[in-house]
């Protein structure tokens, strides 16, 4: 029985055609996810992601607890409502899970983790907890939806959705977050575009959801959500990392913190581990499609796409692989699709960035 | 969407229409490009191939995935629509319009083993869980 978020019936009154994403029922499209991906680029577009989970960290020490927990430093949060892209790792320096964690209070911290990882992100954070903070409180929000409502028109389309959002987050800065009465407003995404991902009561996503529609925001599925995620360079938890590679394989080192003498988990691994693999941008010379897990084949020697697709902006096919260092922007590689050698050129990604293509 | 009664239909969700002159054309389903969604990229075999009943010989990809087309039954490929190339997005917009290659059949009577549109709706139906 696959779960079902607050918007199920929205989805099926909109004749979303619904799949398996990780055990939940979501929208995949709504029709065309070219033409979804479109909207989102010129005009302003809505995702449920409510599959995703809210987790609330709470109490004396919160901090010092993150500081341990994620790569990244948490002390780069110093005004509240900041947020933060991090990897969680194992000891080993594998990524358990990539996640956002928005600074509220000194005692309040707000992570949002990967639906598919939801439960060993829990138990994962739990076991850390009890070792290094027994008495902070770790809760898991599944009586919030969320909505992630993105485009240049995200923000004009909110207000007048949501007159009451527009006084306190108008003025906000990208990836900053804000309590609106019973909203969480954050300026945050996974499309390259200007929007807000906003949390809401469970009860109170049909409303939200009707009202967004009724200004204009058109549904977008899943599939869109991955080629808008892919031109706008973002890594996808499952297919450009998982536990058997570090950030330094994924292309991201920027959100890791070596510096200085903090501690966290997976720090010891990162300095030992060789640094041999990156994570580049391709960009197909040839005829054909990009997918993950086929071959890329480097004067280097061999790597893997790990996220590819047709990129609706670029009319062309793009891809993130993971190839040998010494691989680099200019340099052409081969893939083989299907049998045949095609030839790609390694690119600086992102590939788009608010409507415009940068490759 | 019905399925139109003038055509054969294959298992893997191709169409075959028998032209005037004796040769078919060969299109995917609409039923296929909606499993499909989107798409962004069709290669078709060249002109002068010839082909067995069954063979792989075509590829359509959509945003989300590759899929083979293969020759419904034998015979030489005797012209390719190149149109869609350019324009792959024409297999959703009108699957029963846009042939994607014809055949010269190796022995028309061929034909006569392939699914009607009765038979194929039944497939379809069964597919569905």
């Amino acid at each position: 029985m696959l779960k079902q978020t607050p918007l199920n019936a929205k989805h099926h009154e909109a004749n979303a055609k619904l799949v398996d994403f990780s055990g939940w029922e979501m929208p995949i499209h709504y029709g065309s996810q070219v033409e979804e991906h479109h909207f989102v680029r010129n005009d302003a577009g809505m995702f449920d992601v409510s599959h995703m989970l809210p987790v609330d960290i709470k109490g004396e020490g919160a901090r010092a607890f993150l500081r341990k927990l994620v790569a990244n430093n948490i002390d780069k949060l110093q005004t509240t409502g900041r947020a933060l892209y991090t990897c969680m790792l194992h000891e080993g320096g594998g990524v358990v899970d990539d996640l956002i964690i928005y600074f509220m209070s000194e005692s309040w911290f707000r992570l949002v983790v990967n639906a598919g990882c939801a439960d060993k992100d829990l138990a994962w954070m739990e076991v850390q907890r009890d070792k290094l903070a027994p008495k902070l409180s770790i809760t898991p929000r599944r009586d919030l939806a969320m909505i992630a409502i993105q485009g240049p028109n995200a923000a004009a389309k909110l207000w007048a959705a949501m007159p009451g959002t527009r006084e306190l987050a108008e003025a906000m800065k990208p990836f900053h977050a804000v309590v609106v009465g019973e909203m969480f407003v954050a300026r945050t995404g996974y499309t390259g575009e200007d929007g807000f991902e906003v949390m809401v009561p469970n009860k109170a996503a049909p409303f939200f959801w009707q009202a967004l529609l009724e200004a204009g925001v058109k549904p977008c599925g899943l599939g869109a959500r991955d080629t808008l995620r892919l031109e706008a360079g973002m890594n996808l938890y499952g297919q450009d990392m998982d536990e058997g590679v570090t950030p330094f394989d994924s292309g991201l080192a920027w959100t890791v913190d070596m510096s200085g003498e903090r501690d966290f988990i997976g720090k010891d691994a990162l300095s030992r581990l060789p640094r041999n693999r990156q994570l580049v941008g391709l960009k197909l010379l040839d005829r054909g499609v990009l997918r993950g897990h086929q071959s890329v084949f480097t004067a280097q020697g061999e790597g893997e796409i790990t996220s590819g697709s047709f990129s609706p902006t670029l009319n062309g096919s793009i891809a993130l692989a993971r190839v040998p260092v010494g691989i680099k922007v200019g340099d052409t590689v081969e893939v083989d699709i299907r049998g045949k050698r095609m030839k790609a050129a390694v690119v600086k990604y992102p590939f788009v960035r608010n409507g415009k293509a940068l490759v | 969407m019905s399925i139109p009664a003038d055509l054969k239909y294959t298992k893997s969700h191709e169409w075959v229409r028998l032209e005037a002159d004796g040769s078919v054309s060969v299109g995917i389903s609409h039923h296929a490009q909606e499993l499909l969604g989107d798409m962004v990229f069709v290669e078709n075999p060249t002109v002068g191939r010839k082909l067995v009943a069954g063979e792989e010989c075509a590829v359509v990809e959509s945003v989300k995935a590759a899929s083979d087309v293969y020759s419904p039954i034998a015979g030489e490929v005797v012209a390719a629509n190149g149109d869609l190339e350019g324009a792959p997005e024409t297999l959703n917009q009108d699957s029963y319009a846009a042939w994607m290659f014809k055949l010269k059949p190796a022995n028309a009577a061929d034909l006569d083993g392939l699914m009607d549109a009765t038979a194929y709706a039944a497939h379809v139906a069964s597919e569905a869980h």
